[in-house]
């Protein structure tokens, strides 16, 4: 499998320009962590590591732009230098795949539209990417949106990058909106519920004004854990009304669940369900395995040997969808990565790839399955 | 007037009778207007120094009757103009002698609240408020808050992602719409995201969101509800210099704090409002800065003590904190007065809606007041500082010749010293016809060709809300082309308008 190691945008430009004259096919790779994901990739692969470093930031305008493969570990670390974050709270999935953290890009976390527990509260990748620079399937660099924090200037095509999985175009740079980060938090915890009482418990909370921040439930353990994060008088005032929802201070370690999923068996597929969080219990209660809930219960992380079709059958019914993370390399040529969406939406889909990529340079099957 | 449309097909309007009657089958009754008096109405939106008749127009109740509409047009090569309220900005919604003007007001009504799932499905037609109104007994509130929210449709804000004051902590509308229904030019329905946060596939909301009409009518929308803060307090802040308050807004910034709302006013716009509504501005001031906080009352408090640190350690001559509701309200009254208070001034005005990075903001500032004494004009500056959106508010009066022209070519020296700064022509108030002919400014060819294939991907034959936002239509066959050479203009000879 070939390796191209573009050391500029031009580089990336002249080589998907070539790829696409000779009818090739690229798969873009930022850390590669997630290089397990969907069905095994045959074509040659565009490595974009050169592509990385700080361009700018400017911590009082909120805003920083960096080279599309800086390591989201360098970013974080910049963040934090400066008393940010980036609020979408991504993390390192190297470990989900049995390799080690730390080789994640800001790139790659965008294109896989990864988010952490704050998703819930403050938005996803989807609402920090402000804007971007790319090469399209045309081999054409191109720019879109701003590096300003409030823009409504032309079509929101920042928007399309997120989740892409690498479909549309190969990002060279990109420019976010980052936000302070808390000064105090604390996680509240609940013990000895089910789900059902957990979410209803969570949504509680969510709506009342105790701007909760992150709200997960661990099965295993049948406890909720809540938090409330900001500045400290508030952080207090904010807990006295998860107390008289009867939660207690609880240790903000627990949360590291939802980023290493640690309690979930590494040997079977991983599946990542997004459903509105009142129709998660029910949508359990039908499926079988190892599990932790995030976002108030909008979101589950499933590992489990249950077939394919049912995981799907059952994220569907609550009104959402299933991702298939991590499998076996004879399920991931089977299932595609994605859940597959009504015919009217995958075939809007194909037009807008085929809009950015005509020649398919990028088209993914084994994201969607869509090619053989 | 300076700003061109595309030609009317004169074969289209010769086709009128038989388009209404078409029309007339599909929405039945009085949903179909083309008696030119009645629909007169409509003949503009909010750009009102740009006005044009509809062919003809319809108002149509049902998703069915939308998608019916779209295609007939689409068999009949029939362009389409989407209306919601007409209080865009840009000319988004100005209607076109040979297209069918689809007005969504009757699709009025609040379909669903989950407060579980703290979630609202809404007809585009509802107003911004009426969305608050449906759910603030509960204790919840919908974030996105322009200043024409009595009157503007969600499905305007949807197509131009409106934001508001208190956007800086809250998001625009993008941020707050989960999901849609969507009609295609071609009567296609589709569901797009959905009550959950993240979509399956690509983005599509997120890209629907902020299209300005020219991807799909959008027929239903699921927006996020937020429990209202318990409480909400604000500062108003003097200072000597707009740099002193530029610091201040920074400084604040820095310290961690995003407030809800940061909103500052130079003298001629302190001077207008507190003419218009006497709420007791300092007016030996050359800026005043507003900043709310909002939240519990022990953050509220905390947040104002440090506020007011920060605002005296960069030079503020006079700081006031709101005591109670009424003092805060009152603090607002002026700002939210600001466009009527320019109004009073002078017969005509423009409002410009550029984002730079803040920290141009005094040099920004200063080159506007130049381009004020140059272009023998008035300007007034209220400026979202949060986040770097300037509305410059210049002031005319179209019945002395050339000063339409005048104000017109003022306001686009603005957006592009915005551009030149770092920043975008547009921070929330859309492109529409307005800034259209500017788009090259921000663009290239290649990076604006890019965003006209998302175009063909929805509208292949470019018959839904033509001539807006681009500068030039390129027939999506001609886009579609693969191009040996980068970076080159590839259509030459195409007519620009
Ligand atoms: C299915 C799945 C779900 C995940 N969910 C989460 C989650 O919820 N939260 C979390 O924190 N982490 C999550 N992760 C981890 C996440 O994938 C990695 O953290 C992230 O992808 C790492 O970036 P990378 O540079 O290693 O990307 P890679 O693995 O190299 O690439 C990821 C994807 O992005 C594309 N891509 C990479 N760089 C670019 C670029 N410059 N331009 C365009 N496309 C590009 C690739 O083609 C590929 O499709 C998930 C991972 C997978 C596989
Ligand atoms: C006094 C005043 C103050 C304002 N303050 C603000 C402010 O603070 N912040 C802000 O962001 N804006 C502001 N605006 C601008 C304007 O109110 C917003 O752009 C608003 O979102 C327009 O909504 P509307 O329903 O009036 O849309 P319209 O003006 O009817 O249409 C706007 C655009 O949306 C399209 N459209 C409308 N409905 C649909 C639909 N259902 N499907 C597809 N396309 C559709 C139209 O084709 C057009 O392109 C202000 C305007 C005025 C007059």
């Amino acid at each position: 499998m070939d390796v191209l190691h573009p050391a500029s945008a031009d580089d990336v430009a002249d080589m998907v320009a070539s790829a696409a004259a000779r009818g090739e096919r690229l798969t873009i790779r930022g850390g590669g962590s997630k290089d397990g994901v969907g069905a095994p990739s045959e074509t040659a692969v565009l490595d974009m590591a050169l592509l990385s470093g700080v361009i700018d930031y400017d911590p009082a305008e909120l805003v920083l732009t960096v080279g599309a493969a800086t390591p989201l570990a360098e970013v974080r670390a910049l963040l934090a230098g400066s008393g940010q974050m980036l609020a979408f709270d991504p993390f390192d999935h190297g470990p989900l795949f049995g390799k080690p953290s730390g080789k994640a890009t800001i790139g790659g976390v965008l294109a896989a539209g990864v988010a952490g527990s704050q998703r819930l509260s403050m938005g996803g990748g989807r609402d920090h990417l402000l804007g971007f620079t790319a090469v399209s399937g045309r081999g054409e660099l191109f720019v879109a949106g701003a590096k300003v924090v409030k823009n409504v200037t032309g079509y929101d095509l920042p928007k399309l990058a997120v989740n892409s999985w690498g479909r549309l175009f190969a990002m060279t740079q990109v420019t976010l909106k980052v936000v302070p980060a808390p000064r105090a938090r604390v996680t509240w915890v609940a013990e000895g519920l089910d789900f059902a009482d957990a979410q209803r418990l969570m949504a509680a909370a969510m709506g009342s004004t105790a701007e909760v921040a992150a709200a997960a439930y661990l099965p295993g353990r049948r406890r909720a854990l809540l938090r409330v994060q900001g500045f400290g008088p508030s952080v207090e005032a904010r807990g006295q009304m998860l107390a008289a929802l009867g939660l207690r201070p609880g240790n903000d370690g627990e949360c590291d669940a939802l980023r290493t999923l640690a309690p979930l068996p590494l040997d079977r597929p991983l599946w990542r369900i997004n459903a509105p969080p009142s129709a998660a219990p029910a949508m359990m209660a039908g499926l079988s395995g190892d599990w932790l809930a995030d976002w108030a219960g909008g979101l589950v992380w499933l590992a489990s040997d249950q077939p394919a079709g049912e995981v799907r059958a059952a994220a569907e019914a609550a009104g959402g969808h299933a991702m298939l993370v991590r499998g076996p390399e004879a399920m991931r040529r089977a299932v595609a990565a994605l859940h597959p969406p009504a015919a009217g939406v995958a075939a809007l889909e194909a037009r807008i790839a085929a809009a950015f990529d005509p020649a398919g340079v990028f088209a993914s099957p084994r994201m969607t399955g869509a090619v053989a | 007037m300076t700003i061109a449309m595309p030609l009317p097909d004169g074969a289209t309007i010769a086709r009128r009778d038989a388009i209404v009657a078409a029309l007339r089958d599909i929405v039945p009754g009085e949903g179909v207007i083309d008696d030119p008096i009645a629909m007169r109405a409509y003949d503009c939106d909010g750009l009102t120094a740009y006005r044009q008749t509809p062919l003809v127009v319809a108002l149509p109740e049902t998703t069915a009757q939308v998608s019916a509409i779209l295609r007939w047009c689409f068999d009949n090569g029939v362009k389409v103009v989407p209306r919601g309220s007409g209080t865009s900005l840009s000319g988004g919604a100005l209607p076109m002698a040979d297209a069918v003007l689809v007005v969504m007001s009757k699709f009025d009504r609040v379909l669903d609240v989950d407060y579980g799932d703290r979630v609202a499905v809404v007809q585009p037609g509802v107003t911004n408020l009426a969305v608050t109104r449906a759910v603030e007994e509960a204790g919840f509130y919908y974030a996105p808050d322009p200043s024409s929210q009595i009157a503007c449709s969600i499905g305007g804000n949807v197509a131009e992602n409106a934001g508001g004051v208190h956007c800086l902590k809250y998001g625009l509308t993008t941020n707050n719409v989960l999901g849609a229904e969507i009609v295609l030019m071609d009567g296609e329905v589709l569901r797009i995201g959905g009550r959950q946060l993240d979509p399956a596939g690509l983005d599509l909301i997120g890209v629907v969101v902020g299209s300005e009409g020219l991807l799909g009518m959008v027929t239903e929308v699921t927006v996020r509800i937020l429990p209202k803060p318990e409480t909400a307090r604000a500062l108003l802040i003097g200072f000597a210099t707009i740099e002193d308050a530029g610091r201040c807004v920074a400084d604040v910034i820095a310290a961690g704090i995003i407030p809800a709302g940061m909103e500052l006013m130079d003298r001629p716009a302190i001077h207008a409002a507190e003419a218009f509504v006497r709420v007791g501005y300092p007016l030996d001031v050359e800026a005043l800065l507003i900043v709310e906080v909002d939240g519990p009352p022990a953050e509220c408090d905390h947040l104002i003590a440090e506020i007011d640190t920060i605002a005296v350690a960069s030079g503020a001559v006079s700081c006031r904190a709101s005591q109670d509701e009424g003092e805060r309200l009152g603090f607002w009254a002026g700002r939210k007065a600001a466009f009527p208070a320019a109004g009073r001034l002078s017969p005509d005005y423009i409002c410009m809606d550029g984002t730079i990075p803040r920290r141009r903001l005094p040099e920004v500032l200063n080159r506007i007041g130049e381009m004020s004494v140059r272009y023998g004009l008035r300007v007034a500056n209220v400026f979202h500082a949060g986040d770097g959106n300037l509305h410059p508010l210049i002031m005319y009066d179209a019945e002395i010749d050339g000063q339409l022209e005048a104000a017109e070519a003022f306001g686009s020296d603005i957006l592009r010293l915005c551009v030149e700064v770092g920043g975008v022509l547009s921070g929330e108030h859309g492109i529409g016809i307005e800034k259209r002919d500017l788009m090259p400014v921000m663009f290239s060819e290649t990076d604006l060709m890019h965003q006209q294939r998302l175009k063909c991907a929805f509208d292949p034959a470019l018959l839904l809300n033509p001539g807006k936002v681009f500068p030039q239509l390129h027939r999506c066959a001609e886009l579609g082309r693969m191009h040996v050479h980068r970076g080159q203009v590839p259509f030459p000879d195409l007519p620009r308008f």
